[in-house]
């Protein structure tokens, strides 16, 4: 199929800016491109790869979860919990998932069914559980995990190509499947305008209860696969990741009101911010700015949102 | 009589859509001018243009004798102009007071409310209308007359000598109504000019000194309200342009494909309704805003869930309490407002033509793409869908055409029962004649349509037969071949319908 660049322009300016960065950096400083770094890259950006998938659904809903770093806390202590508890590392893959599925699906269940606002509803959540789990552990880390609960007792290559591989297998199924399956083509209709998507026979409220849970069960997952990157798993784990995840999504070109915007453009959001703090690095400037460089980022890509949907778009815009 | 306001030859057009041609109205100082017109005629408009809201494309507007080139809201309200509306535009939680207030008022140093002030004030106003209000109440709390004493007494406030009201009784008890007249007869005196809007005509001679009737955007006539009588009044509103032939074909319609009985929905305003609708008929649905059209038609689709009466599809009961059912069922509902809901103006033709059967497009490996072209070329060929390709967003589309893509959407659905809300509202001359053309083909096919018209002549024109709807239900059903504009209109207007000329439902099978 042809592909018309013209309606992937969102997605084609954020590759241009990690484009040049990369291209920047390769100049003033080839060691970047150092299979170390490279691989490093890549662990520690897959599980936010995984949590940017699921917040795309959100925003393409037109929703937000902001819940989804106390979720990742929750989630990755249960990880821990239950290895020492004796599961096998097999039956986790399983279990914590369907943990976050559950949290994610109270969220959609208030959201979706109740029509609560979701920012309100996963404001609630970030603070319940966040306090929760402080709670409960008093902070303590867990310790003294099983040996075979690192790099799921293979290895620290295998371990990582693991992570990866499942990182990057997730996020494929999942852009397949929105632009394959009905359920994509619902996300989009309903984010876009939800009244008119149930007057086509889609049942928003079931959609959004699934997205939602989707979001909860790709936060367990990434949970999961960060922890086994360490021997000890800190309480306070996630801090600041739904930011991470929402403005990864932003740059990629997602629009924040719904319904346009690809997991294409999310990869490459995640990419240019999961990098651009290494990159400062290999160019010697100062770590701090790494923060206001990523918010000047983000702040780029809403003003060329606007602009991009101004310039070009149709010649009866004005007539709405 | 000192003129308050004059607007002459008032043109307004809508993305080529004309709103109003050629309206002309003139009120002076302690006038009441009833303004009167059908669903569309441009009554909204005028008022839209007289406070400010919109400005006319061509025409003079007076106001004090001061031509008005470019008016708005502030303008309109510092010029003595304010409306009124049916429903209440105060702030439900701040108090009478405050919301009189807003009307204007005079602060002290620095911006600083003088609250006793503010009270005395309001209590003033409210005096002056006779009006017993606690002036610390929450808005929200009073009862819906009440409130309208409010809004006049904020206008009083704001020095208003030309006022609007639009319907303001259409909710309204007996008793209140005769109040409302009290203050209307009081503002009189003291020098204001009001224009009245109502589709109560039996109160017009009551309360109006002259009355003028807007027809298709044009001002058909101005007379003295003691000339004119109910009969003169509806032959004056109906009779708009027959500005197209109507296409219609005879079908002979076939068996009875949609049966209500006594179907209502007493939260959404409608009840009792019976109806009948055969394969490859046309029955249009007539009736004032407000009677319930829509409500209607969003019960059979499943939107809102009916709990009175029963639902026949060909002969047995169906109970729609989702959109999904009624698809299930093959019935389709083209809504109202298709900028809103018939079409989602981000996506492309394509996915809005086959969004309501995403089912039939999942194949083993997922959404079969090339289906998907396929149909929707087909059908927004079949429509004349004009567009350079399917895969434009709907957005770039006329409004014509945009709706062509809504009702390709259903047409993929084959339905047996096809519910048109409103199909050519707002859309180009040429389009329109293709849906009509469109319409008839589909009753060729043995559909059984429901169209929900505002404009008589469409209505006259395309149905097979008429179900006259009032107060939240269908008070009427007339053949085509006996149907008038003038007994349309008079019975939407909740008039009792003429015997000798109207079937009622109750003997019609």
């Amino acid at each position: 199929m042809k592909i018309d660049l013209k309606s992937y322009k969102r997605e084609v300016s954020a590759a241009i800016a990690f484009a040049a960065m990369l291209l920047v950096v390769g100049i003033f400083s080839p060691s970047f491109f150092s299979a170390a770094n490279l691989s490093d890259l890549l662990i520690n950006n897959a599980p936010i790869l995984l949590i940017a998938t699921g917040m795309t659904l959100v925003i393409l809903l037109r929703e937000i979860d902001i819940s989804v770093g106390s979720l990742f806390a929750v989630t990755t202590v249960l990880a821990g919990v239950l290895a020492k508890s004796g599961l096998p590392v097999p039956f986790l893959f399983l279990a914590v998932p369907l943990i976050g599925l559950a949290m994610g699906a109270l969220n959609g269940v208030l959201i979706g069914w109740f029509r609560l606002p979701s920012i309100i509803v996963t404001l609630a959540m970030l603070v319940a559980w966040r306090d929760g789990l402080r709670w409960t552990t008093e902070g303590a880390w867990v310790q003294n995990l099983p040996t075979n609960f690192q790099w799921f007792g293979l290895g620290q290559t295998v371990g990582q190509i693991l992570i990866v591989a499942v990182s990057v297998t997730i996020f494929l199924v999942f852009a397949w499947v929105m632009r394959n399956l009905n359920l994509g083509r619902a996300v989009y209709a309903v984010g876009s305008d939800s009244e008119a998507a149930r007057l086509a026979g889609l049942e928003p409220k079931r959609i959004t209860m699934l997205v939602f849970a989707i979001m909860g069960a790709l936060t367990g997952l990434a949970a999961l696969l960060n922890a086994v990157r360490f021997n000890e798993i800190p309480a306070n784990a996630g801090i600041g990741l739904e930011l991470k995840a929402i403005a990864a999504v932003v740059v990629g070109g997602v629009a924040i009101t719904g319904g346009r915007g690809t997991l294409v453009g999310t990869l490459i959001g995640v990419a240019l911010l999961g990098t651009i703090g290494t990159a400062l690095t290999f160019l010697g400037i100062n770590p701090f700015w790494e923060k206001a460089i990523q918010g000047l980022i983000i702040l780029a890509a809403l003003v060329s949102d606007v602009i991009l949907r101004q310039w070009g778009e149709s010649p009866n815009a004005d007539k709405r | 009589m000192k003129i308050l306001l004059q607007a002459t030859n008032l043109r307004k057009s809508y993305a080529g859509v004309k709103a109003l041609r050629d309206a002309s109205f003139e009120l002076a100082a302690g006038e009441v001018h009833a303004l009167i017109g059908e669903n569309g005629a441009g009554k909204s408009t005028f008022i839209k243009i007289m406070t400010g809201a919109i400005d006319a494309d061509s025409g003079i507007l007076e106001i004090d004798g001061r031509a008005i080139s470019e008016n708005s809201p502030t303008l309109a309200k510092s010029l003595g102009v304010a409306a009124i509306y049916q429903q209440p535009t105060l702030f439900p939680e701040l108090s009478v007071a405050e919301n009189i207030a807003f009307g204007g008022e005079r602060k002290g140093m620095f911006g600083r409310v003088d609250w006793n002030k503010r009270r005395e004030t309001a209590r003033q106003l409210l005096d002056q209308i006779g009006a017993r209000i606690d002036v610390d109440a929450d808005a929200g709390s009073l009862s819906m007359p009440q409130q309208q004493l409010v809004e006049i007494a904020r206008a009083l406030g704001a020095n208003a000598r030309i006022l609007i009201l639009d319907e303001p009784t259409a909710s309204l008890s007996e008793e209140d109504t005769n109040n409302l007249f009290g203050v209307i007869r009081t503002l009189k005196n003291r020098g204001v000019g009001m224009i009245y809007i109502s589709h109560r005509l039996e109160e017009l001679p009551v309360i109006a000194d002259r009355v003028t009737v807007l027809r298709d955007g044009q001002t058909i006539g101005t007379e003295p309200m003691a000339d004119v009588d109910k009969q003169r009044l509806i032959s004056l509103m109906v009779g708009r342009e027959l500005s197209q032939v109507y296409p219609k074909k005879e079908t002979k319609p076939g068996e009875v494909v949609l049966e209500l009985k006594n179907l209502g929905y007493r939260k959404a305003g409608i009840k009792n309704i019976n109806l009948t609708v055969r394969a490859g008929e046309i029955v249009g649905i007539a009736g004032l805003v407000g009677a319930g059209r829509t409500e209607f038609a969003r019960a059979i689709f499943g939107l809102d869930t009916a709990d009175e009466g029963e639902v026949f599809l060909h002969g047995k009961s169906i109970k729609n309490t989702h959109p999904q059912d009624a698809i299930r069922h093959k019935i389709a509902y083209l809504p109202e407002d298709r900028r809103k809901h018939g079409v989602i103006l981000e996506m492309p033709i394509s996915s809005n033509i086959t969004l309501a059967s995403l089912k039939i497009l999942s194949g083993k490996l997922g959404m079969n793409f090339k289906r998907e072209r396929e149909l929707a070329a087909e059908y927004s060929n079949r429509l004349g869908v004009k567009t350079q390709s399917i895969h434009s967003s709907v957005a770039t589309l006329s409004g014509g055409n945009q709706q062509k893509v809504a009702l390709s959407r259903w047409l993929i659905t084959k339905p047996s029962v096809l519910i048109l809300d409103e199909p050519t509202q707002g859309i180009d001359v040429g389009a329109k004649s293709e849906i009509h053309a469109l319409m008839n083909e589909l009753a060729a096919d043995g559909v059984a349509i429901l169209m929900i018209s505002s404009e008589l002549p469409e209505v006259l024109g395309m149905s097979d037969r008429i179900a006259v709807m009032h107060g939240g239900t269908v008070v009427s059903v007339i053949d085509r071949a006996e149907a008038t504009q003038e007994q349309i209109l008079s019975i939407a207007l909740g008039h009792s319908p003429d015997e000798s000329k109207t079937k009622l439902i109750a003997d019609e099978d």
